[in-house]
């Protein structure tokens, strides 16, 4: 839809005559890219298509001829369009040119220290290369070297060698143009010039890794891949990053069953070459040495010991059979296993009782989904085609970072505007320049009827939108009469994919609402069962609380955090109290608490995919070959199997082709029954209204262990606005006490544009659970006091 | 009709039935050549014996010649190993695994930043060609003259980095230990560095 929209534009075409070949490419096009279409390789080393030119490093010289005039000397083929009646000569060709590049690369090697055997650039080095295909066989300069401390730490994840560095600009203008994080520049001149950091200000940038990743030499490196392996140890697989609904395409590095580096792989129509530095270093987890390897029993003592999984099948059948039972899946599961969860439930254990929402959430979140989100195409591309972007209980950089540097790509390309409603600044709303539409805490759903919107507008609202009574009315109310265009952006990689697998309670695979006697028999005759339960389920409160007062007996559990939960202690009672089937990759709270564990394979472990915030598949193979681990789908079924329910998913396979071939519902949706707005509480003294997010680097499961990457998280601090500041008597740095009847944290403050009734504290950072320690969601009163 | 055949009883056999081809065999050759085919032998009993009492004698090898392999040591004792793996990549048997290593304040043990962290070489897989010492670019690797390398156990075979490393000699320390005061990496590859200073011991 979107691309002939795009084609419809007529393209005006330029032919070029380049090493007597003749290409014609779309106006403004740079000659070492219509070179690149002829499949002539133009050294390079700071060209790169997503950048804006520089021509820093001169070693893509050509000698170029427009209408019969040649340019005097050899020119920079990175920075030059093409343009009619042009003859371009690359160094297969002109003698020239080739000495040009030669004597360049000569320049270059000049200064290069002779460490490749030390660098972790070697044999995937581009300077390497090309000083082997375009350079000279021999040095003629003779002397000293210059030389620099080596290396640097320019953040606890980042290295610099600044001896290899060929100032190509590239790491310094990724910071600037695409990041939006100008935390490293160019410094002194000449031959001393260097990558430098500003003093006392590390490269603390959440899109750090990009510039590891696009360096053409060894000068940054990555603390957590140094010195790990060559090229030719590696196994690479393509991949997809879990650890958000961004959906980055990745490239997987394996050495000997472990993974050792993940790389950012090139997908034009989402993470466009780039990821985040969390999809890039978080993934020790994997291998971490706590992993479940057994299944666990719960024996006759009440003790959890080693079972062989026939025991633990059987254990966990006996336990769910006949029981009135639900299924919480968690936002982190593949399609395929949040599909094989979704059946499980309706045929082995006959219940809609399933969500996979394990988080804070409300019953018009789950409508809103049913209603707006199932099903839905809003695409990266509408970014690019929108004229105003509205963020609602969205915060893009933390939350969903590629969607971050598609709205920064387009703020900075075009000036797209965007809009904040919001209790508080953000670092991204000020790097887009974003209008920020200030409300207390609770009382979004008013200041959204406000905003003023076109038909060509998209709405980003995230998940913490449930927090807030009302909003998710809003802001539909708002889309029906502007014409403006919903994106749901959840947090976890796994929500949008169970949400299409049917993983809720009022909905089943491909979106059939369950309250639809047609969408029942459409799926139950393709189940081939003769009918499926049609009482909508549970939501996951609902379920804790089913569990809490017996009505349930016995839950199954994915991957869930049960500190992500709100009342965190209130639910794992719950859980103790039924009989729970726990499908887990490493021991938590839940499996603490399970009667049966089953140990469960994780990301680099399996295939599957996932679908990300757009509902584009995003799939990805098994990095690691040999793992003994399963993915969940296999186990469910060997579950269902042991409880004489066959739910036939033996493999991912199986289930994504079954899942495929439901197709979408194509019925009536299931209708949004609006909520009124609601309004923030009223707070005197000292109280203050709570206001939160994940930020992108905290305490999350999926971090564990990375030491480095936890050296680049944002400090934990507490915001609260002027006004606050001075009735308290506080200034930024003073340590602040925020409680409530449930428990308090204690962190420096922050003094910075938010509500005046408002304090904002990160949601699961260090020394700042606000789910944990106060039990607090968003809109919630606490009081802050001067510690 | 049936495949089988019956087969007969040996007195229905007649040796002289049987179908044979004639070949012409020469007579035994003339005396003279014979006595010249003995002559090699008896000449042999006067020559000087060359059969070794391996193992009770080791003869010793040709200079060159390539045996068991060898991770040398600067004279200060740091091990010249960088773990850069050009080794692994050269050589054709893919016999060698290395994996680098951080060289850090507390474990030093190379110059520069980087050392081999784990070191193997497969004598199953090694086919003693050299390629990895013509690799190597710091000297670290080298071939001895030993070459009884044959053990009982496969796993005996696969040699580890301990196991390779070149004896400590006059003047060397173990490492981990830091660097020779003053001196850098390329002082060390220049040969500047001649025996361990006094203060590098005892500071790991």
């Amino acid at each position: 839809m979107t691309t002939t929209q795009d084609s419809a534009v007529a393209v005006e075409l330029i032919t070029v005559i380049i090493d007597g070949f003749e290409v014609s490419v779309p106006k403004g096009t740079l000659i070492i890219r219509a070179a690149e279409k002829l499949g002539i390789q133009i050294p390079r080393f700071c060209d790169h298509p997503l950048l804006d030119p520089v021509g820093a490093c001169r070693q893509c010289l050509v000698d170029v001829e427009i209408n019969g005039r040649a340019f005097p000397k050899p020119q920079a083929s990175c920075t030059i369009p093409v343009e009619p009646n042009m003859i371009v000569k690359t160094q297969l060709t002109s003698p020239v040119a080739d000495k040009a590049q030669k004597g360049v690369m000569e320049l270059l090697l000049g200064n290069h220290p002779l460490d490749c055997p030390v660098c972790d650039k070697g044999g995937e080095c581009p300077l390497q290369n090309q000083a082997m295909s375009n350079g000279r066989a021999d040095a003629r300069l003779d002397g000293y070297k210059r030389t620099f401390e080596k290396p640097i730490n320019i953040s606890s994840s980042v290295l610099l060698d600044r001896e290899r560095c060929v100032l190509c600009a590239r790491c310094t203008r990724f910071s600037e143009q695409i990041a939006s994080d100008p935390f490293i520049t160019l410094n002194e001149r000449g031959a001393l010039q260097q990558v430098g950091i500003y003093e006392n200000d590390p490269f603390k940038s959440y899109f750090s890794g990009n510039t590891v990743q696009i360096c053409p030499v060894g000068a940054l490196t990555g603390a957590s891949y140094r010195f790990r392996a060559r090229p030719f140890d590696l196994v690479s697989t393509p991949s997809a990053c879990e650890h958000c609904a961004s959906g980055c395409d990745m490239r997987t590095d394996v050495r000997r069953g472990k993974t050792l580096r993940r790389l950012a792989g090139d997908d034009a129509s989402v993470n466009e070459e780039w990821n985040c530095d969390k999809g890039r270093w978080a993934f020790k987890y994997v291998t971490a040495l706590d992993r479940l390897t057994h299944p666990l029993v719960r024996n006759a003592e009440g003790v959890l010991v080693q079972a062989s999984w026939p025991e633990a099948l059987a254990a966990a059948a006996a336990g769910l059979k006949g029981k009135r039972a639900a299924v919480i899946t968690g936002g982190r599961v593949t399609t395929e296993d949040a599909y094989g969860y979704s059946k499980f439930a309706r045929i082995a254990l006959n219940t809609n009782d399933i969500d996979f929402r394990a988080r804070v959430t409300s019953d018009e979140e789950r409508d809103f989904l049913a209603a707006h989100v199932v099903g839905s195409a809003t695409t990266y591309r509408d970014i690019d085609l929108a004229d105003h972007v509205a963020l609602i209980a969205f915060e893009p950089e933390e939350e969903s970072p590629i969607v971050f540097l598609r709205l920064n790509k387009n703020f900075k390309k075009r000036g797209l505007k965007v809009s904040a409603v919001a209790a508080t600044r953000s670092i991204a709303m000020n790097k887009l320049k974003a209008e920020f539409i200030k409300v207390a805490p609770g009382s979004e759903a008013a200041a959204v009827a406000g905003l003023s919107l076109t038909a060509k507008s998209l709405i980003l609202i995230g998940e913490r939108a449930s927090e807030s009574a009302g909003l998710f009315s809003a802001v539909a109310a708002l889309a029906a009469q502007t014409g403006a265009k919903i994106a749901y952006i959840p947090r976890r990689a796994g929500e949008r994919g169970a949400l299409e697998a049917g993983a809720l309670g009022s909905l089943l695979p491909g979106g059939r609402p369950v309250a639809d006697a047609a969408a029942r028999v459409d799926i139950a005759a393709a189940w081939g069962v003769a009918s499926l339960p049609s009482e909508p389920g549970r939501t996951t409160s609902e379920i804790f609380a089913g569990l809490a007062s017996q009505q349930l007996e016995a839950v199954v559990v994915g991957g869930v955090e049960i500190q992500d939960l709100p009342d965190s202690a209130a639910a794992l009672d719950a859980l103790k109290k039924s009989f729970v089937v726990s499908l887990e990759i490493a021991p938590s709270a839940v499996t603490g608490v399970a009667d049966v564990v089953l140990p469960v394979a994780a990301i680099t472990e399996k295939s599957g995919s996932f679908l990300n915030w757009e509902g584009r598949a995003r799939a990805f193979d098994e990095a690691v070959a040999d793992s003994q681990n399963r993915s969940d789908v296999r186990i469910l079924s060997m579950i269902a199997d042991a409880m004489g329910e066959s739910i036939m998913l033996g493999t991912v396979t199986a289930a994504a082709r079954e899942f495929n071939q439901l197709g979408k519902w194509d019925g009536s949706r299931v209708q949004f029954a609006p909520v009124s707005a609601g309004t923030a509480k009223s707070v005197n003294g000292n109280e203050a209204l709570i206001t939160s997010w994940r930020r992108l680097l905290d305490m999350g499961a999926l971090q564990k262990g990375e030491d480095n990457l936890a050296g680049t998280r944002r400090p934990t601090v507490a915001v609260i606005s002027a006004q606050r500041a001075t009735a308290l008597g506080v200034t930024s740095g003073d340590q602040l006490r925020i409680s409530n009847s449930r428990g308090s944290i204690t962190i420096p403050a922050l003094v910075d544009d938010i509500h005046d009734d408002a304090i904002w504290l990160p949601r699961n950072s260090f020394a700042s659970q606000t789910l944990v320690s106060l039990d607090a969601v968003h809109g919630d009163v606490v009081t802050v006091v001067k510690a | 009709m049936s495949d089988f055949i019956e087969p007969r009883k040996s007195s229905e056999l007649d040796i002289n039935s049987v179908p044979f081809v004639e070949v012409n065999q020469p007579g035994p050759a003339s005396l003279l050549t014979q006595a010249k085919g003995f002559w090699v032998t008896f000449s042999t009993m006067f020559k000087k014996n060359q059969t070794v009492q391996y193992p009770d004698v080791k003869a010793p090898t040709a200079p060159r010649f390539h045996g068991r392999h060898q991770l040398n040591r600067h004279p200060d004792g740091l091990e010249k190993c960088i773990g850069c793996e050009l080794c692994a990549w050269a050589c054709p048997a893919d016999a060698i695994y290395v994996e680098g290593g951080n060289n850090t304040p507390g474990n030093q043990l190379s110059p520069g930043e980087r050392h081999g962290a784990v070191y193997q070489i497969n004598y199953l897989r090694c086919i003693f060609c050299g390629l990895c010492v013509e690799a190597c670019p710091t000297r670290a690797l080298t071939m001895t003259n030993e070459y009884e390398l044959a053990d009982d156990k496969r796993e005996k075979l696969i040699f580890e980095k301990e196991d390779l490393l070149a004896p400590l000699r006059q003047g060397m320390l173990a490492p981990p230990h830091p660097m020779y005061p003053g001196m850098t990496d390329t002082n060390y590859y220049n040969g500047d560095v001649k025996e361990a200073h006094p203060s590098q011991q005892g500071q790991n």
